[in-house]
C-alpha cells in the first residue's frame, strides 16, 4: 500500500468515525445529568440496607461482588502468566552486577534519595492499610490499598536497598499470600451458600454504620483482595527486578 | 461543567496526545506517568475518588515502572 492510498483510506475511515462519533454524542445525556435508575437506587439503599457509606464499594463488593470475583482472577491469571514467562531459564545464570559497562564503578545511591525512600516507606504502608481497612467507609478498598502497600516495597527498592528486599520476604511467601488472598475471596463468598443463601450474599452481622467493623463480609473481602493485590504486585516487581538486575544471559 | 473540569479535560486531551507524539519508549514511559496523574485529577474533579485512587497508583506508578524495567531488560540483552 503506497502512502497515498494509505492516506486516502485513513481520511475515509476517519471521516466515517468522526461523523458517527458526533452523531452518538448528540444522543448522550447532557454533562452531569445522570439518569441511570440503578445507580440512583443503589446510592439510596446502600447505607440503610448494607451499612456501607461508600456506594462504589457497595456495588463492587456486595451487590455485584460476583463481577469483582472475576476481575480478581484476571489479576491472578496475569501474575501467574508473568511468573511463567519470567522464570529462570536454561542458559541464564545468576550474577551480581549492577551495571553493564565494565571498568566503571556503579554510582552509589545518594543519601538524600535513601532517606526519602526509606522515610516514606512506613507512612505509605500505613496509608495502604488504612485504605484497605476503610474501603466500606471512604473511597478506596482492597485494590487501591493493595497497590499502595506494594508501592511501599517499591520505595525500598528506589532507595537503593534491593539486596535488603531479599531478607524481607521470599517469593514462596508472596505466592502463598497471593493464593490465600484470592482463595479467601471465594471462601467468604461460599459462606452464603454454606448457610443456604446465595454466593457472596452478605450474611454476616452488619454492625453500626460508619464503624470499621461493620458492613458484614465487605471488610473481610477488602482485606482478602488487599492481601492478594499487594502480594501479587510485589511478586511482579520482584520478578522483573530479578530479571533486570540479577539474571544475565550467558554468552552463547 | 465547572471551570476546573473543563481545564482538566483540555489537559488530559493534551497529555494523551503527548503520549502518542512521544516516540522514544523511555520518554514515553515518563509522559504516560504524567498523563496518569492528569487523568487521576480529572477523575477527582468529576467526583470519582475511588477511580482516581486506582488511576494514580496504576497509571502513574505501576504501568510506567513495568515499562521501565522491561526496557532495562530488553536493552541489557542487546548489549
Amino acid at each position: 500500500m503506497t502512502p497515498r492510498v494509505r492516506r486516502i483510506v485513513f481520511l475515509v475511515a476517519g471521516g466515517v468515525f468522526a461523523v458517527t462519533l458526533a452523531w452518538t454524542f448528540r444522543a448522550l445525556p447532557s454533562f452531569g445529568h445522570f439518569n441511570g435508575a440503578y445507580g440512583t437506587a443503589l446510592s439510596r439503599v446502600s447505607v440503610p440496607e448494607r451499612h456501607i457509606t461508600d456506594a462504589v464499594t457497595a456495588v463492587n463488593f456486595d451487590y455485584r461482588g460476583f463481577d469483582t470475583l472475576g476481575e480478581e482472577f484476571i489479576f491472578f491469571a496475569a501474575v501467574v502468566g508473568v511468573a511463567l514467562i519470567l522464570r529462570a531459564q536454561h542458559g541464564e545464570r545468576a550474577e551480581h552486577s549492577a551495571d553493564y559497562a565494565t571498568g566503571r564503578a556503579v554510582p552509589p545511591t545518594s543519601d538524600a534519595v535513601r532517606v526519602l525512600g526509606l522515610g516514606l516507606t512506613p507512612p505509605t504502608v500505613l496509608f495502604g492499610l488504612y485504605i484497605v481497612a476503610h474501603g466500606h467507609l471512604t473511597p478506596g478498598g482492597g485494590f487501591q490499598g493493595g497497590v499502595v502497600l506494594a508501592t511501599g516495597v517499591l520505595l525500598i527498592y528506589l532507595a537503593g536497598e534491593f539486596d535488603d528486599l531479599h531478607g524481607l520476604y521470599t517469593e514462596t511467601a508472596l505466592e502463598r499470600s497471593e493464593a490465600i488472598g484470592a482463595g479467601g475471596f471465594i471462601a467468604i463468598g461460599l459462606l452464603g451458600i454454606a448457610i443456604g443463601s446465595a454466593l457472596l450474599d452478605n450474611v454476616l452481622p452488619l454492625g453500626t454504620t460508619g464503624s470499621v467493623f461493620s458492613a458484614g463480609i465487605v471488610p473481610l473481602i477488602n482485606a482478602s483482595v488487599g492481601l492478594e493485590i499487594a502480594a501479587g504486585l510485589v511478586l511482579l516487581l520482584t520478578m522483573f527486578l530479578h530479571q533486570t538486575i540479577v539474571l544475565r544471559e550467558t554468552s552463547p | 461543567m465547572t471551570a476546573l473540569q473543563s481545564v482538566m479535560l483540555v489537559f488530559v486531551a493534551a497529555g494523551g496526545s503527548g503520549v502518542v507524539i512521544t516516540r522514544d519508549p523511555l520518554r514515553q514511559a515518563m509522559v504516560a506517568s504524567f498523563f496518569g496523574i492528569l487523568l487521576a485529577i480529572l477523575f477527582f474533579t468529576l467526583q470519582a475518588p475511588d477511580v482516581a485512587l486506582s488511576e494514580v497508583v496504576v497509571g502513574a506508578v505501576a504501568l510506567p515502572l513495568m515499562i521501565l524495567v522491561s526496557l532495562a531488560k530488553i536493552r541489557g540483552g542487546q548489549k
